[in-house]
């Protein structure tokens, strides 16, 4: 009867069974918070005026968005997330161990079956680990992290099944832009997405990262990749039912300024771009670094072309460096950032200027999003970005792995 | 009872758009910040907004990043009520959290509304009323709980009143 939304939310709020609809009160199991969203946290926390606050133990800090700390105003908003994880005995993951969402995933932070609220919209990300993984803003995560619970209205859910096998060259951030294409930024708003796997070969645990992340683009409560015991009936009942043949999906590419405006990358050839950046939530992971690496092996960057390479998490880091991924990426003249959220939250790291364009492995292309309100951003998947770095305008990737 | 001036803006107004992250990671303050309210859609804005002006806009009002300080830039720059064709989840509930009201009405009433139109919005009575093109909409009425969070000014203010989280 139920999808896994359904049934961790039911589990959560220690009911039987829960309607779409229906308003819950459901206990958190994992809360967090990163250095764009905890400072204002922190002071809702102080405002409410408690001392004691139950998720404690069950909860991480990040500082991610803007590090190491570009600006003096960051410096004190780290002092304060520092001081505040001290004295309430938060774990806090500092300057340099990454992206939040890839650290909460080499930590196994997140769960089969957990309801995970972190205050970021990416959230939905730890779906791919089975989560019912929900982003909220700074209140919400205060409530959730002094009370342990926090509201929420059960979501409709869609189904929707990957089927066939991908062609070479095309990846799990391309069936995320064909998604995004057929939902639109708000084809999923309050809803849960549950994916069904049932590609050949299956996707990796990165992979499926990449999709569950880029349906909060798709306006996405949660995204959800079901593992036992958390997995649907049945006659579970879904709002609507989408089977995605990626059998016959290519490269694909968003346009600015939405990233919902995908088209062939084939569509989009010879824009020449200023920058390249091959990093973030969405595609910063060991696998995606390893598809640039092969690409940019033995040749150079094109002159006039930053490539911004930064690895989603000191692990990340660790494992490329092991694999000569980082040593491949640098002879190929690309810039190593140390791990953070880099130039995708347009903090720092890779700013773009008027009238600059950028091919980005991230997740939003919005105007002024990286920078200058007159950049262009354009979102594809790493392979499409090595190339474009390569060519110093947008190129299709497959030439560069056929053989 | 609301009443305020139509800011109109369109479809899918991210939170990036209402606050730019160059602006975020450069700002201790949200009032900082609030100067730069709107810049990316049209630098002019923020010198134009009065205290009482009513945004209404098309779908997906707020998509985008979770930043809480979108709504909270809204409220220090004097915005009573966003009215809108839909709005994105995670907005929606800072909004609430924080006391803006965020109505979510009817396609033809924002398409006929415009720039500088006088709006009424009553939140007990769950209507926005068109002052000057004699049109109103009923908006669905908020759950208990959630209009006293708006009353309240935002959840904080509600946690305060009533002594107690729950």
């Amino acid at each position: 009867m139920a999808t896994t939304a359904e049934k961790i939310l039911a589990k959560a709020s220690e009911a039987k069974r829960v309607e779409p609809g229906e308003f819950v009160v459901a206990n958190v199991d994992f809360v967090f918070a990163h250095d764009g969203t905890a400072p204002l946290m922190i002071d809702v926390i102080r405002e409410f005026g408690v001392t004691t606050l139950k998720l404690a133990g069950k909860s991480a800090l990040f500082i991610d968005h803007a590090a190491p700390s570009p600006s003096l105003q960051s410096s004190i908003l780290h002092k304060k997330m520092r001081e505040f994880a001290a004295r309430y005995g938060i774990k806090l993951f500092d300057v340099g161990e990454g992206v939040c969402h890839q650290v909460v995933m080499d930590y196994y932070l997140a769960q089969p079956g957990y309801v995970v609220v972190g205050a970021d919209s990416h959230t939905t990300i730890h779906g791919a680990t089975g989560a019912f993984a929900v982003g909220v803003g700074s209140t919400d995560a205060a409530f959730a992290l002094t009370t342990g619970r926090l509201w929420f209205k059960v979501p409709e859910t869609i189904k929707v099944t990957l089927k066939g096998k991908l062609e070479l060259g095309v990846f799990s951030k391309d069936i995320a832009l064909a998604l995004l294409k057929e939902l639109g930024t708000d084809g999923a708003s309050y809803m849960t997405i549950e994916y069904h796997d049932e590609l050949s070969p299956k996707l990796s645990q990165s992979a499926k990262a990449t999709i569950s992340n880029l349906s909060a683009e798709m306006g996405a409560k949660a995204a959800i990749f079901p593992v036992e015991p958390f997995t649907p009936d049945r006659d579970a009942a879904y709002f609507s039912e989408i089977d995605l043949d990626c059998s016959c999906l290519e490269p694909l590419i968003a346009k600015p300024p939405l990233p919902s405006n995908v088209v062939p990358v084939s569509e989009v050839e010879n824009i020449e771009v200023n920058e390249v950046f091959i990093g973030s939530c969405t595609n910063g992971r060991l696998e995606d670094l390893e598809i640039a690496a092969r690409i940019l092996k033995g040749k150079k960057v094109r002159e006039g072309v930053r490539c911004v390479v930064i690895p989603a998490s000191r692990k990340v880091y660790e494992k490329a460096l092991e694999n000569n991924i980082i040593d491949t990426l640098v002879k190929a003249g690309c810039v190593i950032g140390p791990p953070t959220c880099g130039p995708c939250v347009g903090a720092h790291m890779g700013l773009l200027g008027p009238e600059e364009t950028a091919l980005s492995t991230a997740n939003r292309n919005f105007t002024g999003r990286m920078g200058d309100p007159s950049a262009k951003i354009f979102l594809a998947s790493p392979a499409t970005a090595a190339a474009t770095a390569l060519e110093g305008k947008i190129v299709d990737p497959r030439k560069y792995l056929r053989g | 009872m609301l009443r305020g001036k139509v800011i109109k803006l369109g479809d899918d107004v991210n939170t990036d758009l209402v606050i730019a992250g160059r602006y975020k990671f450069r700002s201790v303050s949200v009032e900082d910040m609030a100067k730069h309210i709107f810049e990316d859609i049209d630098p002019t804005l923020a010198s134009r907004i009065k205290p009482g002006d009513i945004v209404v806009a098309g779908k997906n009002f707020g998509c985008g990043s979770s930043r809480e300080q979108a709504p909270r830039v809204m409220v220090v720059a004097g915005i009573a009520a966003v009215v809108a064709k839909s709005f994105a989840r995670i907005f929606f509930r800072n909004a609430i959290n924080v006391g803006l009201p965020v109505l979510a009405v009817d396609e033809k009433f924002v398409d006929s509304t415009f720039e500088a139109d006088l709006l009424e919005v009553d939140l007990a009575k769950s209507t926005v009323r068109n002052v000057t093109r004699n049109l109103e909409v009923n908006f669905k009425p908020f759950p208990q709980q959630l209009l006293q969070i708006l009353e309240a000014g935002g959840l904080v203010s509600y946690v305060k009143k009533k002594g107690a989280l729950f």
